[in-house]
């Protein structure tokens, strides 16, 4: 095993790593794409205590390649850790984002498409639809990991650059493959790294490798109680930083906004980019001379 | 039929790939953008931190001599050479994504416009 693991990191390090500038989202995507052939492995971490509950750490691993220039795909394989609780694997969620138009736009959008099979213990926020809230997080793990939600979603992706910032807003719409109605949430974000132009120092700490933002985050209801009521919200500020081939940290506090919401939450990220993973493969993508 | 279809489809598919990696990108970008000035032409600096973008964001697919690698294309021709300031800005900012060239628009413009300067910095490598 311990052979395995040296191995799967010499093979790692064997490619090319990146660090190209990403956004510091947790929940809101933009419309910029893996680039083709590369892996990005990402590790998204929450920590949070609900009202009335026990606090708890979920962890998302996400595994997404650049199949085009225009088609990323994605696989998560999340878990959580419950205090006075046990440890539990809560399911995988299969995505793919694509860009319908082939050129920049004022705002350009992006069509998502995802398939979900994950359990009701599962606390990964990696989006708050209908009229999920503070009491989804409380329950007993054993409860929420009998309940199962095999559920596919769709995400419109709206997404802007101008003057350095990027302002991205997401529609989404849920569903469960069984029954319930359709429910629907949104996101908004805007980001800007801390210095626009290119630096001449290779420092990890030049500015230049540094952006902040902010996400808000919440519920719109479901087909039948459509609305901001009865369902939580979440703001915070977010900073990432991409240390020059190495990974990009990013952190964000999460604040509750109603009475729905868990008070805090905290996020942190970790993500790697693997360029051109596509080679090993054999797999090449046409250039552009 | 089928034969002919197949035969049909590969004649089209490696014409677009012709027309791609024979810089047909270039007819696309408009003459506004293709006539834009670099505001980084005058500084000094700029092929520098252009480099370390370069490095960056550009070495993985290109090479770190930006001589290519496997089909992801050398960068030292004397297409890329000929081609303005702007010609190269609007590929940055546009991507070529039905040919596997990415958008950079994530990169603030400033910095795509320094990448542009260590461009035309490197020199033309008479092979390719």
């Amino acid at each position: 095993m311990r052979r395995l693991s040296i191995l799967a990191f010499l093979l790692v390090l064997s490619f090319g790593s990146l660090s190209a500038q990403e956004l510091p989202y947790f929940v809101t995507y933009s419309h910029h794409m893996e680039e083709p052939g590369s892996l990005d492995l990402e590790t998204k971490a929450l920590a949070g205590t609900p009202r009335d509950g026990n606090s708890f750490g979920a962890a998302a691993l996400e595994f997404e390649y650049g199949t085009t220039a225009w088609w990323t795909s994605e696989l998560y394989l999340e878990g959580q850790k419950t205090a006075q609780d046990s440890t539990i694997f809560t399911g995988f969620r299969i995505e793919n984002r694509v860009r319908p138009l082939m050129r920049e736009h004022w705002i350009n959008p992006v069509l998502y498409f995802e398939f979900e099979n994950i359990n009701g213990a599962n606390k990964s926020l990696l989006e708050v639809v209908g009229h999920d809230g503070n009491d989804d997080l409380t329950g007993a793990n054993a409860e929420g990991r009998a309940e199962k939600e095999r559920e596919a979603e769709l995400k419109l992706i709206l997404s802007s650059n101008a003057k350095g910032w990027n302002f991205s807003e997401n529609i989404v719409a849920e569903k469960n493959l069984k029954h319930a109605p359709w429910e629907f949430g949104y996101a908004l974000a805007a980001s800007r790294p801390l210095r626009l132009e290119g630096g001449t120092r290779t420092s990890p700490f030049a500015l230049q490798n540094f952006a902040a933002g902010a996400e808000l985050y919440g519920g719109l209801g479901d087909r039948d109680s459509f609305g901001l009521h009865e369902t939580s919200h979440y703001f915070g500020p977010s900073l990432n930083w991409s240390i020059p081939s190495g990974p990009t940290i990013t952190f964000s506090p999460n604040f509750g906004l109603n009475d729905h919401s868990a008070p805090r939450l905290y996020r942190f990220g970790v993500a790697y980019e693997i360029g051109q993973v596509s080679r090993f493969f054999g797999r090449h993508h046409q250039g552009v001379r | 039929m089928v034969r002919r279809l197949t035969l049909l489809a590969l004649f089209a598919f490696s014409t677009v790939l012709y027309a791609a990696s024979n810089g047909a990108w270039l007819n696309k970008v408009p003459q506004p953008e293709r006539a834009r000035a670099n505001p980084y032409a005058a500084d000094g600096n700029a092929v520098v931190a252009g480099s370390i973008l370069y490095k960056r964001d550009c070495a993985s697919c290109h090479g770190d001599d930006a001589q290519g690698i496997g089909r992801h294309p050398s960068l030292r021709t004397q297409r890329v050479h000929d081609a303005t300031d702007g010609d190269l800005h609007w590929l940055l900012t546009n991507g070529s994504l039905a040919h596997g060239m990415p958008s950079w628009s994530r990169l603030p413009d400033s910095q795509r416009w320094q990448l542009t300067r260590y461009l035309h910095s490197l020199p033309i490598d008479a092979s390719r």
